[in-house]
């Protein structure tokens, strides 16, 4: 018989503080937060509220891509569409089964098959979208903004999914999603940032998410590859990536986008990863606990060698999970301050 | 503001639903207790407690979250904004005899969302409804198999149930 109470009280005991925990996240303040947001452009412009917000949400939509039917109705009967002017395929598909799961209707809009090519605006392609009833459009797009512009000018709820070196909100929610997973939170925590900065729009939406919530941010890389305006962001800066690996909790490992590498930023890629590659060697200098972070896909052998990639310490598959989850927030959040705000 | 059930009456009642539900659920009709978020979850797991008692065996007990199955998500909200949060059950429902609890039973609204979501998570032999409350005011074609008290409440009052783990304190008032 007390083997029996047992069962029922540490189930008890253990749903009761996750509850609580929860509810705590949320009720911060004292009373409960709203969301407001019809779109999704930036994490410069939230507070450390709202992304707790979107975290917290992102946690009751786990379970669906576990359970046995992996789909919920709330996006019944809207339609998402994913309006990308540049290449991708971890991001769109993300975006694409997250809005499914949430049994949105997707429909795929890619600028090599579209009348982009034949000359039709940014601004036309989206009213002309709008015209069919579209509710959500997930965009990604070369030119820094272009989300911006598209939410001032159509009525649908636009969600950023990279614009130029800008932004990459959603990449950086499912970073510190991951990372809150991992170490419980990101008050205090010492994170690493490493590689090609200044192209990179996931750099700096995790800047923001990260220094938001409490995390030091360092940014690692050759002085050629340090956007131009680092002095005004709030991090520290680092030409060594020796100087900071015993240091950190967290690493994240930028992808050398060699598409958009313009003049000769470094040597050679032998010596780009001789000096900022994360190695077997540099690993063994790292705390035991360190968490290792990559938005994919992966240079093997020039951010990271392989063992350190599928290491224990890597946490690149489970972040692609973790985007997921995230985006299905986003999705359901966005249309849901669209359901209230009267049109 | 009338209070209709105290804490010890609150108490009594889960002790009597447990005994209607054990009298009619065997061993071999694998029940187990689901809780609605956010006072079902508490009742729910009160319940599990007396029902493990009473088939001398545990009987596992999960929470559900309804807010994705809600039929009002895109209607303009005025009171609180939907909160999503996590259903915790961590065990199969194939070929279980599930009792879904719930504090109040009033619009059926819930417990159709519910119903939703357990189909969803796997295929069930039973579902059964168990509420603390009742009250007139059904929309939808829902009814309890085992009810612990039902209320005389007229249109426009509201029956709010309070309980310890949430509220500080064991009661059900009405409003």
């Amino acid at each position: 018989m007390s083997r029996i109470l047992n069962i029922v009280e540490r189930h008890t005991h253990h749903s009761s503080r996750r509850q609580h925990s929860m509810t705590m996240a949320i009720m911060r303040k004292g009373k409960q937060f709203r969301w407001q947001r019809k779109h999704l452009i930036g994490l410069r412009d939230l507070s450390a509220e709202e992304i707790h917000y979107i975290l917290d949400t992102a946690q009751g939509f786990e379970q669906i891509s576990t359970r046995s039917v992996k789909k919920a109705p709330p996006l019944r009967g809207k339609v998402v569409v994913n309006l990308f002017f540049e290449d991708s395929t971890r991001t769109r598909t993300s975006f694409a089964l997250a809005a499914s799961r949430l049994s949105a209707d997707v429909v795929e809009f890619t600028m090599k098959n579209s009348s982009v090519s034949k000359g039709e605006t940014l601004l036309d392609t989206a009213r002309n979208l709008e015209s069919m009833g579209v509710d959500i459009v997930v965009i990604r797009h070369n030119a820094a903004g272009a989300p911006k512009l598209l939410s001032r000018n159509i009525n649908a709820c636009v969600v950023n999914a990279g614009d130029g070196y800008c932004e990459h909100p959603t990449q950086a929610l499912l970073d510190v999603y991951t990372i809150r997973q991992m170490k419980g939170s990101l008050e205090g925590l010492k994170i690493a940032i490493v590689g090609d900065i200044s192209h990179s729009r996931v750099a700096r939406s995790d800047m923001w998410a990260m220094t938001k919530l409490g995390a030091e941010v360092t940014l690692v890389g050759p002085p050629t590859l340090m956007p131009a305006d680092v002095g005004r962001l709030p991090v520290n800066t680092s030409y060594s990536l020796d100087e900071v690996i015993e240091k950190v909790d967290v690493i994240n490992m930028l992808r050398i986008q060699f598409e958009r590498l313009g003049g000769n930023p470094f040597p050679s890629i032998r010596e780009y990863s001789r000096y900022f590659g994360l190695t077997v060697e540099r690993m063994q200098r790292a705390k035991p606990d360190i968490v290792v972070m990559h938005p994919g896909p992966i240079n093997r052998g020039v951010e990271m060698e392989s063992e350190v990639a599928d290491g224990t310490n890597s946490v690149i598959l489970r972040q692609v999970t973790n985007g997921l989850a995230v985006r299905m927030a986003v999705l359901f959040l966005v249309n849901q301050a669209a359901a209230e705000t009267p049109a | 503001m009338k209070v209709i059930l105290d804490a010890e009456q609150i108490d009594k009642t889960l002790r009597r639903l447990a005994e209607e539900i054990a009298a009619q659920t065997s061993r071999a009709d694998d029940p187990v207790i689901i809780g609605i978020r956010s006072r079902g979850e508490i009742l729910a797991e009160r319940l599990a407690e007396h029902l493990s008692r009473r088939l001398n065996h545990p009987v596992p007990c999960g929470t559900l979250d309804i807010t994705l199955y809600r039929d009002d998500l895109n209607a303009p909200q005025s009171a609180d904004q939907p909160l999503v949060r996590t259903t915790e059950i961590g065990f199969a429902l194939d070929d279980k005899t599930v009792i879904l609890v719930d504090d109040v039973l009033y619009t059926g609204r819930s417990v159709r969302a519910a119903l939703s979501a357990l189909i969803d998570l796997g295929r069930p032999k039973a579902i059964r409804l168990a509420v603390l409350v009742e009250r007139e005011g059904r929309e939808f074609p829902i009814q309890a198999d085992y009810t612990g008290y039902k209320a005389e409440v007229r249109p426009g009052q509201f029956v709010q149930v309070n309980l310890i783990e949430s509220d500080g304190r064991d009661e059900v008032v009405v409003e």
